[in-house]
């Protein structure tokens, strides 16, 4: 009796917040594909009179060179993807499989510094390029991802430490060099949290915006998420059917890739919480 | 050291030397540079000239400093508890027996995923005085208290009232809690069933099963999840500078230290207060992380694993 009032409750409760959390989604597609008159409209219609598709092509037109905001977006994502799995695989190599001396005391610096935000950096970093001359390229933008980041280091090398030790042993006495067990033991049998890893390295990529507010300069140069916030500063009387539509395409690409690895992507958020 | 303790030393650099060259340039650096930058009149256009304790005076004096810090305080303070509340109890309801489950985890978690551009876009929207979707959802209940009450409630305009806007940046953040909810029921799935079986049969409440069993085997997740909830509150920047089309919002509600240090730095070229500022908003994060730790490590109730 008392767990059909708990069950009971709980699908009460779950459909009540299920549906607050849906309807931005909601009412951001149903605005895209409303005329811009009707956006306006007091009370709002839940539903466009009849969808606007064309919403979209304008939209991107108004971004201007949409697609190469899109590409610029893509390239520095993979760029990142590559950059840093190859580069944390490596350094949570180091940190798990290898038995050396101050390894631990090292590992608690990796670790501490997730405590550094990027603001607290960025204007040295700025300089940094700056010396180098590289603001308004891409280089602050993916050079880095190739120098392994803590938090993939720490996720990878969690994930090592479970693979029996007996394993690398074996392959040592057959007389492999260590970045033979690392490539052709190891790495094969991480492919679950090398696909974690890169996941999020996309997503933080895509959504990164304060790196390429500060690093770059042209307008040719701009990824998506910069793209968008041009739309958004340029126009008066804010079109928001528009900024609606090219909302929904910057989101697109993300939602697409979590649901073709929704398995992978829940249990790697899972296991980020759980040391 | 024997040779074979050299040789593996060396083994162990070389395979973590991306992250040695990474922390030098991307960690070390900035923070020792920072110091020195405190220090100095610096655009980065000119050599930095020293000044001394000048900045430091400067920010003591600056209004404009103490209300970002005001703000990033106060929002932490308030987001992060409000946040854990939400999450842990989406959690719990999603670990019932239910039909269903897998989607309204996919429902709860999708909000997280979107980008901070798209995320503060929509939410311009969603909070719009006259037109967004919430304030319509709400005038109907705040006309029938009005009602009720004989008072006059009425909608605000979030984004354009200084009383309103941190709230609307933080109903726009609770919105994006998901991945604490998947942590957290990770954590909850993590919980032995036996606990719960042997509680019922001594006659226990389901309130008093959730505060005795599920809050203390959850406590090492929720104290990871409120530790890394501060660092990333105290930085928070994209979302508020979106939603305020750049800027920091009426009557500065929605200045942050980071947006400080950004406006500072990019808009104003002042390196060297940027950089003090830098060093104010490090130490803010160390300090409240220490404390939270030192908190924690009374509270959380680690199980003999």
């Amino acid at each position: 009796m008392k767990k059909n009032f708990n069950t009971t409750f709980s699908i009460i409760a779950l459909l009540g917040l299920g549906f607050l959390f849906l309807l931005p989604f909601f009412w951001m597609v149903s605005t895209s594909l409303k005329p811009l008159n009707e956006t306006m409209k007091l009370p709002p219609e839940w539903l466009p009179s009849s969808p606007q598709w064309h919403n979209y092509p304008d939209a991107m037109k108004a971004m201007g060179p949409f697609w190469l905001f899109a590409r610029n977006s893509l390239v520095l994502a993979f760029l990142n993807v590559v950059g840093t799995v190859f580069s944390s695989a490596l350094v949570a190599y180091g940190f798990s499989r290898l038995d050396w001396r101050g390894r631990d005391g090292v590992f608690f610096v990796l670790l501490a510094t997730m405590m550094i935000p990027f603001p607290v950096v960025m204007v040295p970093i700025y300089g940094l390029f700056r010396a180098l001359g590289w603001i308004g390229t891409f280089q602050p933008l993916w050079v880095p991802a190739f120098l392994a980041g803590a938090f993939n280091v720490f996720l990878l090398r969690q994930f090592f430490l479970t693979i029996p030790r007996d394993l690398s042993e074996a392959a040592r006495i057959d007389g492999c060099s260590e970045l033979r067990i690392f490539w052709q033991i190891i790495l094969p049998l991480a492919k679950p949290a090398l696909l974690t890893v890169a996941l999020f390295q996309f997503m933080a990529t895509w959504n990164d915006f304060l790196g390429p507010l500060i690093f770059l300069a042209r307008e040719n140069q701009y990824t998506l998420a910069l793209g968008l916030q041009a739309l958004q500063g340029t126009i008066s009387g804010t079109p928001w059917h528009h900024l609606m539509a090219a909302s929904t395409l910057v989101l697109l690409p993300v939602l697409v890739l979590f649901f073709l690895t929704q398995r992978t992507f829940i249990r790697g958020i899972a296991t980020t919480g759980l040391k | 050291m024997t040779p074979g303790e050299r040789k593996s030393l060396i083994k162990g650099v070389a395979f973590i030397s991306p992250w040695i060259l990474g922390f030098l340039a991307f960690n070390l650096y900035p923070l020792i540079a920072s110091i020195w930058f405190s220090l100095c009149d610096y655009s980065v256009l000119s050599q930095p000239v020293f000044l001394g304790t000048q900045n430091y005076v400067d920010l003591w004096r600056d209004p404009v400093f103490w209300k970002a810090l005001q703000n990033t305080v106060v929002f932490a303070a308030v987001a992060i508890p409000l946040s854990t509340f939400l999450s842990i109890g989406l959690a719990v309801l999603l670990n019932q027996p239910i039909a269903g489950q897998g989607i309204y985890r996919t429902i709860f978690f999708l909000p997280s995923l979107v980008p901070a551009i798209s995320l503060a876009i929509l939410w311009q929207w969603m909070l719009n005085g006259p037109m967004g979707l919430v304030n319509n959802l709400l005038r109907p209940f705040l006309d029938l208290l009005n009602l009720a009450f004989h008072i006059q409630l009425k909608a605000p305009d979030w984004l354009n009232d200084p009383n309103f806007a941190l709230w609307g940046l933080i109903l726009t953040g609770l919105w994006g809690t998901g991945q604490a909810v998947v942590i957290y029921l990770a954590g909850l799935q993590d919980v032995p069933a036996e606990l719960y079986e042997a509680a019922e049969l001594d006659g226990t409440s389901a309130w008093q099963r959730f505060v005795h069993i599920t809050l203390p085997m959850l406590s090492p997740v929720i104290f990871f999840n409120v530790l890394m909830s501060i660092i990333g509150a105290l930085q928070t920047f994209a979302v508020p500078y979106i939603l305020t089309n750049g800027g920091d919002g009426p009557g500065r509600s929605l200045l942050f230290l980071a947006t400080y240090i950004y406006q500072n730095a990019f808009d104003y070229w002042n390196m060297g207060y940027a950089s003090a500022l830098a060093l104010c908003l490090f130490l803010l994060i160390i300090g409240l992380s220490l404390v939270t730790v030192r908190y924690g490590e009374r509270k959380v109730h680690y199980s003999g694993k």
